[in-house]
């Protein structure tokens, strides 16, 4: 086995560029204690008779959890993106998305800027590009270019 | 003496399983991607693997929060089709091998990986959704399978190099294993997609190709490939293509590509599958 030197990982710079993807939230460790509690209820959906009573009043279900008033709200709303931002991790929130009848899919849209029709023709015809969705550095950067170049 | 005959690339998306469980495998949207694997179905028939070191990652199904094991082997007698939320999966309960798993565990913690063993588990579509792909919808499976669960939900996730190394590992471990066993590694998950926030459906055609290429090449620069590539180019769940690297890792230096097939989309996933067998 072949072990090139190679310096350690530095904990800090990794976990700086995690935050630099646009319009991604990245399940580092801090999320994921921030959202344990959110990801377990979500977890609790895998079972038929939790299923039922949180459908039957989804409000006193989430009372049962230590979940905050804010990711309460954010869950009966379905919306995913404040979710995200709370610790929630989006194999954990498909169980409510399959609570829902809703397809990954469907569900998936709704965190984007698109319709569900819209984001299917999306994936049809080849997917959102990369480019430039690769760095929120890079887009600033290439943006105070731009604004220099106008005002020169 | 066991040996390492092959290995298998393949997504796992679970729309796959739904479209096998439903015969909607033919159909205008799912047949370009189904044909793809009719050759490795063929291959399958006639290379008659014994055992699949079969790596893929639960997707909160076997593990919730409580417990997140980056590298965990299965050791059980038998594995049943997990309810994702759906019912489980209509498909046959899933055989393990515990004598050669529990030896490659042994082997693997001799050899500083430190597993985590799993005597009982569900598993979910991440692992029955590839056994559909290569062996259609048997009354059982034809194999036996040995399950290597990875993290690739929270982070940090393995490195590609640790990866690498761990698929070297587990080669050591099969050939150290005294009977006689045709086995496969087959590394799942993938390729580009991203299944959250508002950059959600990004795919990338090109750098799942070049990721391809890499893995037919004799060299190993693909296990130095970081985290932030995989999550800037192929989205955030593009990170599963780490658990490739096992399977390539465990393949030796050299490798001679048996097929290969690549298809946009399925779903918010671009599929990608890749049979590859040793060539020393």
């Amino acid at each position: 086995m072949t072990q090139p030197a190679k310096p350690t990982q530095n904990i800090h710079e990794y976990l700086a560029e995690l935050e630099d993807i646009p319009g991604t939230r990245v399940y580092t460790a801090a999320r994921a204690r921030k959202g344990y509690h959110i990801n377990q209820f979500a977890m609790s959906l895998m079972q038929g008779d939790n299923r039922e009573r949180f459908k039957a009043d989804e409000k006193a279900y989430l009372d049962e959890w230590p979940i905050s008033d804010e990711a309460k709200a954010a869950l009966l709303k379905r919306d995913y993106n404040t979710l995200l931002d709370l610790g929630g991790n989006v194999y954990f929130l498909s169980k409510l998305f399959s609570t829902d009848g809703l397809s990954f899919a469907e569900a998936v849209s709704t965190m984007t800027d698109m319709t569900f029709p819209e984001y299917r023709d999306m994936m049809l015809a080849g997917g959102r590009s990369p480019e430039g969705n690769r760095s929120i550095k890079a887009n600033r950067a290439a943006a105070g270019a731009a604004d220099t170049a106008k005002d020169s | 003496m066991a040996r390492i005959t092959a290995g298998v690339g393949s997504s796992h998306v679970p729309l796959l399983g739904v479209a096998v469980d439903q015969g909607k495998d033919r159909d205008d949207y799912f047949g370009p991607i189904f044909a793809g694997y009719d050759w490795t179905r063929e291959w399958e028939k006639e290379t008659k693997p014994d055992v699949i070191v079969l790596v893929y990652n639960d997707h909160a199904s076997a593990f919730d929060m409580k417990i997140v094991p980056t590298f965990a082997i299965g050791c059980g007698e038998r594995y049943k089709p997990a309810d994702e939320g759906w019912g489980p999966r209509q498909v046959p309960d899933v055989e393990g091998h515990p004598d050669l798993a529990w030896h490659i565990a042994q082997s693997l913690i001799l050899d500083e990986f430190d597993m985590t063993i799993i005597n009982e588990m569900d598993v979910d579509h991440g692992l029955t959704v590839p056994l559909s792909m290569m062996f259609d919808k048997p009354a059982k499976w034809p194999v036996k399978v040995v399950p290597l669960a990875v993290n690739v939900v929270t982070y940090p996730v393995p490195s590609g190099n640790r990866c690498w190394a761990l698929g070297e590992a587990v080669r050591r471990a099969v050939e150290s294993f005294p009977e006689d066993l045709n086995v496969q590694i087959w590394g799942t998950g993938g390729m580009s997609h991203q299944l959250q926030g508002p950059r959600a459906g990004l795919l990338n055609r090109e750098w799942d190709n070049k990721f391809l290429d890499m893995l037919e090449a004799d060299n190993d620069d693909a296990r130095w490939i970081p985290h932030i590539e995989y999550l800037r180019e192929t989205g955030s769940e593009g990170i599963e293509m780490v658990m490739w690297l096992i399977m390539r890792g465990a393949l030796g230096q050299k490798v001679r590509r048996l097929h290969r097939h690549y298809h946009i989309p399925c779903s918010n996933t671009a599929i990608g599958h890749i049979v590859l067998e040793p060539a020393e």
